[in-house]
């Protein structure tokens, strides 16, 4: 298991091969066909990606370094984009919120997410319909899920808050309020994100093989200990991708910001996105637009190759 | 851990709570996943209902009016066509691509893999409301706006497919593979032999979220695809949006009528992840 989790780790180019390689030791002729393998697979994605996404992010770059409105032409102005942005206090600010939402979103949606994938991967009597009924939030649109949520958490009559003042509580001002303002949204997108986790994490649990349970409730491990010694491990490729990739869309929060909130109250929940979004539309500022998601782009990346050095320690797999 | 849920006949009183209050969680959880759609529909079905007033559970006029004016008023059929044919169409290809380059990561090993990788990764980071004007300059020097082609190509690969079928192909253990080379099976043979079957729920997972991103996606369609007979469903709900302003039952009809293709595929999907694993008898 040890030299195979190596050799899938990734940017980790002192690996041992674990399978024959005949690309390195074979005929000049192996090799080529070995090469030609290795591009039929990789072409059909790298095409494409390169084409639509690898080069407008070079024309976003070089937007960046330009003052543009998107309608006349644009002007260079080297990195004066970066450097206001980084002399701007509003761009902390909206750092802040973005890791704000992370930080409440991220642990609520993974442990609710892997309790559901539990719960449903038992032998529950209607568990496909359950199923089916998480998942409907996660296909429902976040223009209909965020009206649901503002109506449910209004501050004056909004079932919430009814519900606390029958216990004799005063609940708080909710989206209104700027302090509650971003925990709303993290509620509705935890609440709205659920059935995705659910969904990942119950493919990775039906790989896992029953007799391993089988194995262990002969030898008298309980449901806790077979929880952390089978599940967890079996489970950490599956984990790793719902990090990473909850991590990505953490950071580009936007649909329930602009939802929800559109920021307010007083920009208490505008997040990155969201200021990318006004740079570009509302002050026609797309240069120090397209130099904000630059600042975001290194963001992610160096978190996300934290993560992707970090899974050594604890990403079993197969 | 099968034995949680199922209420054997004999079950100690302890194990017998841990079951109920399972269950209960369980469907308290579900009605408040249920309820938005449930007041979608009934929105849908209560005419001339406002947004700002609670729903009632029972509407007092039902009437699918909306549905009938939502078929009436617009091309309903050709768009919902449209939406089909781009997801259905991005939906075939991701699973290819992903599936190629996903077996490429996990079981090719060549220089630089692990840089080719993390571009990949890279190519999620960037939000999308900063690529669009690019991309949109680009199709259009390739003269293929207002084509499905121009709508299609930007999603036929998928970082996010490609990263979730990487982690499932690592999954399979490696001694099935190397039992098949063993036989004197090459890497397409082994792809499509071993991995791919081994490989199933995560495929299908792929299929619920690919189809998902495209039915749903907004901002590209809507700047590609500026002809009205190319419209697609989310940009014809969004027009019904500014057009009846106050009309919520038809832009709630139009919502059920997105939302239920969608379920269905993920029902279907769900129970060939079962069969999957079920079927490829190595698990």
């Amino acid at each position: 298991m040890s030299v195979s989790n190596l050799q899938t780790s990734l940017l980790d180019r002192a690996t041992p091969p674990p399978l024959p390689r005949p690309a390195r030791r074979g005929t000049p002729a192996a090799r080529a066909r070995y090469t030609l393998t290795v591009l039929a697979f990789l072409l059909p994605s790298a095409i494409p990606l390169t084409l639509f996404v690898l080069i407008p992010m070079l024309s976003a770059a070089w937007v960046s370094l330009t003052e543009w409105n998107l309608i006349s032409p644009q002007t260079f102005v080297g990195l004066d984009n970066y450097v206001n942005l980084l002399t701007d206090p509003e761009t902390g600010a909206v750092f802040l919120h973005t890791l704000y939402y992370i930080a409440g979103y991220l642990p609520l949606v993974y442990v609710g997410g892997l309790a559901l994938a539990l719960a449903l991967n038992t032998a529950l009597k209607g568990r496909s319909f359950l199923r089916g009924i998480y998942f409907l939030p996660v296909i429902t649109s976040w223009i209909v899920v965020a009206l649901v949520w503002r109506w449910l958490l209004n501050p004056s009559n909004g079932v919430v808050n009814t519900v606390l003042a029958f216990f004799g509580i005063e609940g708080p001002g909710w989206w209104s309020d700027p302090v509650w303002a971003m925990p709303s949204i993290i509620l509705a997108s935890a609440w709205k994100d659920l059935g995705f986790v659910m969904v990942i994490l119950l493919a990775g649990l039906q790989a896992i093989s029953p007799d391993l349970y089988d194995a262990a409730k002969v030898d008298g491990a309980g449901w806790w200990r077979r929880l952390f010694s089978i599940t967890l491990p079996l489970l950490s490729p599956s984990t790793f991708f719902v990090l990473v990739i909850s991590l990505i869309n953490g950071f580009q929060v936007f649909d329930q910001v602009y939802a929800m909130t559109a920021g307010g109250p007083n920009g208490a929940s505008e997040v990155v996105v969201l200021r990318i979004y006004d740079l570009t539309f509302r002050y026609g500022a797309a240069g120090e637009a397209s130099a904000l998601s630059w600042l975001l782009f290194i963001v992610v990346l160096a978190v996300t190759l934290i993560q992707v050095r970090g899974q050594k320690r604890w990403v079993t797999y197969g | 851990m099968a034995d949680i849920a199922l209420a054997p006949r004999r079950m100690p009183a302890r194990e017998l709570t841990g079951w109920i209050i399972l269950h209960v969680v369980i469907v308290l959880g579900a009605l408040a996943m249920f309820f938005p759609f449930f007041w979608t529909v009934i929105t849908s079905i209560s005419p001339g209902v406002g947004l700002t007033i609670a729903p009632t559970l029972i509407p007092e006029n039902p009437s699918l009016l909306a549905y009938q004016r939502l078929f009436s008023e617009l091309p309903f059929l050709r768009i919902i066509g449209n939406s089909l044919l781009l997801a259905a169409v991005t939906t075939v290809v991701q699973l290819v691509t992903s599936s190629t380059a996903a077996y490429a990561f996990s079981r090719l090993p060549f220089r630089g893999r692990g840089v080719v990788f993390a571009v990949y990764l890279a190519t999620m980071m960037i939000p999308l409301q900063v690529l669009i004007v690019p991309l949109f300059v680009e199709l259009k020097s390739f003269g293929l706006l207002n084509t499905y082609l121009g709508a299609l190509l930007p999603t036929f690969a998928s970082a996010f497919g490609i990263f979730l079928l990487r982690q499932a192909i690592n999954q399979v253990p490696r001694e099935l593979d190397e039992a098949a080379m063993l036989d004197g099976a090459g890497h397409f043979r082994t792809f499509f032999s071993i991995v791919l079957p081994n490989i199933r729920p995560a495929l299908a997972t792929l299929t619920v979220f690919a189809f998902m991103g495209s039915w749903n996606s907004f901002l590209w369609p809507l700047v590609v695809l500026r002809k009205p007979e190319l419209q697609t469903l989310p940009i014809a709900l969004a027009g019904l949006q500014g057009q009846y302003v106050t009309e919520w039952d038809i832009i709630m009809a139009g919502s059920v009528v997105s939302i239920l293709p969608m379920l269905a595929l993920y029902i279907f999907a769900q129970k060939y992840v079962i069969q999957g694993v079920a079927s490829s008898g190595i698990k």
